[in-house]
């Protein structure tokens, strides 16, 4: 029989320390939903993912049960919408989008993602339309979240598609002015996207997966913080070492339940997604676990070596714990997600440029900041294209979800409910980008060896 | 074979082990192992059930233990075994 102290420690751990399953993801191709006519190709789609993803909800529920591991998330991606809905005659894909939402609320599913474009190198006329689609598309519904990559490492970066972002960004948020902007909170823009990722609001079903693939995403801030609760002083090969084994058990049960979900529901497994995903509950901060390394607010001096420590030992574990790691893979940062970075920002310790450096050490980047209502969309460009460049330069995905809150002003909070949680207003620079995002064009993908 | 793990947390008191595993022969739940301890008040108990021969479904077997342990003020878990060997095993 296995030791009773590590049954405990497991018990523990779920029930005081949010050890969780963020999301079971099923990622369905669209790609035979195509259709000339836009409603015939939604109807298409929503037969598709309602009749694919019929018992996601109840198999999930059914492992929660048996294993006593809670699963957050259930939760659909699919192909990027402008290649599916590139043959529709039409302009506005918000139909789609309806029919994406009614999908995912018919199987209980909390989000389904892939209203998205790959637009690194350029735009198809498809690709123009679903991004001028975006802002009603995500005012118009509740599950639907949408994605847009504009750089990529190999091709550079889309500073057309940089300043067109800029300006979806504002429009969704002034479309949902009366909840603070909600629709930025399910729109994500990518440099280096990812086929695989399980996390919302970024995910879709790449063009190199399956028919049908389950992915999953594991948590567990608080599990982490409580570990290094026990190794106070101790020198940073000990705070290493104790993240590694920690990520090791959180991934292995991450593991376990994609096999099992991918069993049960007969769809191949494909990748569990090592993130550290914090959410608003006390005790569930990522803020915290930089803290307990010894600095006193999140965001002062150091935080970046901390989280680089943090990032690293996390895979290190986690990779030695799963048959196949994808996804985003590393510590995530979302301000309103996360009760410590909260607390950091309104104390005034973490600022938008040391989550900007932050950005270059952990998974993906600026997230679910909210910002003033009256930011111009070319500083929303600006903020994307240095995102975009760190990201590109180092061959790693970052992004940004920013939300500019409608008649919102530094030092108010937007709250968004749930676990998108709440959001300090953050300062940003009052100075023009203007000129600069006014150019458009490309900047051409960096070279990649004198690497200084 | 499906195996589980069941714990119990309580304030010792007479007779808790005779009301948990009279709950789990009425769902013929076969008893493999077990230990227990008591520390300062509290007791607990890890018992290792293999519930091959159970007719219930495994939700059923949750919540009529779940029953009783409201019964007596128990705490009572079950858990497939599979998610401790994943953590604790390499």
């Amino acid at each position: 029989m296995i030791n009773t102290d590590d049954i405990m420690q497991t018990i523990q751990m779920i029930d005081q320390q949010h050890l969780d399953v963020r999301t079971i993801t099923m990622g369905i191709s669209l790609n035979d939903c195509a259709d000339p006519d836009v409603n015939t190709c939604a109807q298409k789609i929503y037969d598709k993912v309602t009749h694919l993803a019929e018992r996601l909800v109840r198999t999930g529920e059914e492992i929660q049960h048996e294993y006593g591991i809670p699963i957050v998330n259930k939760r659909l991606s699919v192909t990027p919408i402008a290649i599916v809905a590139a043959s529709c005659e039409t302009e506005n894909y918000a139909p789609i989008a309806k029919a994406m939402d009614r999908a995912a609320e018919t199987v209980g599913a909390d989000f389904i993602g892939g209203f998205s474009a790959l637009v690194h190198k350029g735009f198809t006329k498809s690709d123009t339309a679903l991004i001028n689609s975006i802002p009603e598309s995500l005012a118009g519904t509740q599950r639907v979240c949408s994605s847009v990559n504009i750089a990529t490492t190999r091709s550079g970066i889309n500073m057309d598609a940089v300043a067109m972002m800029g300006r979806t960004i504002k429009k969704a948020a002034e479309l949902t002015a009366e909840s603070g902007g909600m629709a930025c909170a399910k729109l994500v823009v990518f440099a280096n996207a990812v086929e695989d990722n399980p996390f919302m609001a970024g995910a879709f079903h790449g063009e190199g997966e399956p028919e049908c693939v389950i992915n999953v995403g594991v948590s567990g801030p608080g599990v982490v913080a409580s570990a290094l609760k026990s190794c106070k002083g101790e020198p940073f090969d000990v705070v290493a070492e104790t993240i590694k084994r920690t990520a090791f058990k959180v991934t292995r049960v991450g593991q376990l339940v994609a096999m099992e979900a991918s069993q049960r529901l007969g769809v191949p497994f494909g990748v569990v997604d090592l993130s550290l995903a914090p959410t608003p509950e006390i005790g569930d901060s990522v803020a915290e676990i930089l803290e307990l390394m010894g600095l006193e607010s999140c965001g002062t001096h150091g935080t970046t070596a901390a989280l680089a420590l943090l990032n690293d030992a996390v895979k290190k574990g986690g990779i030695m714990a799963s048959s196949h790691v994808g996804g985003l893979s590393g510590a995530f940062i979302p301000v309103s997600e996360d009760a410590g970075m909260i607390a950091a920002a309104e104390r005034g310790s973490l600022s938008i440029e040391k989550l900007e450096a932050m950005t270059c050490v952990c998974s993906v980047g600026l997230d679910m900041i909210a910002v003033p209502g009256s930011t111009p969309a070319e500083t929303i460009s600006a903020i994307i294209a240095d995102e975009a460049a760190i990201g590109v330069i180092n061959s790693k995905t970052t992004a940004v979800r920013i939300i500019p809150a409608p008649g919102k002003d530094v030092g108010d909070r937007v709250d968004f409910g749930g676990l998108l949680g709440c959001a300090p207003v953050m300062p940003l620079k009052g100075w023009s980008s203007k000129e600069f995002i006014d150019r458009g064009g490309r900047i051409p993908a960096p070279i990649q060896s004198l690497r200084n | 074979m499906t195996r589980a793990i069941v714990t119990v947390v309580a304030r010792d008191s007479v007779g808790i082990i005779a009301h948990v595993t009279a709950s789990l022969a009425k769902e013929n739940v076969n008893i493999l192992d077990i230990s227990q301890t008591i520390l300062g008040d509290y007791f607990t108990m890890i018992m290792l059930v293999d519930l091959s021969r159970c007719e219930d479904s495994f939700e059923g077997v949750q919540e009529s233990l779940k029953k009783c342990g409201d019964e007596k003020g128990l705490v009572i878990t079950i858990q497939r075994q599979e998610i401790f060997d994943a953590m604790h095993r390499i």
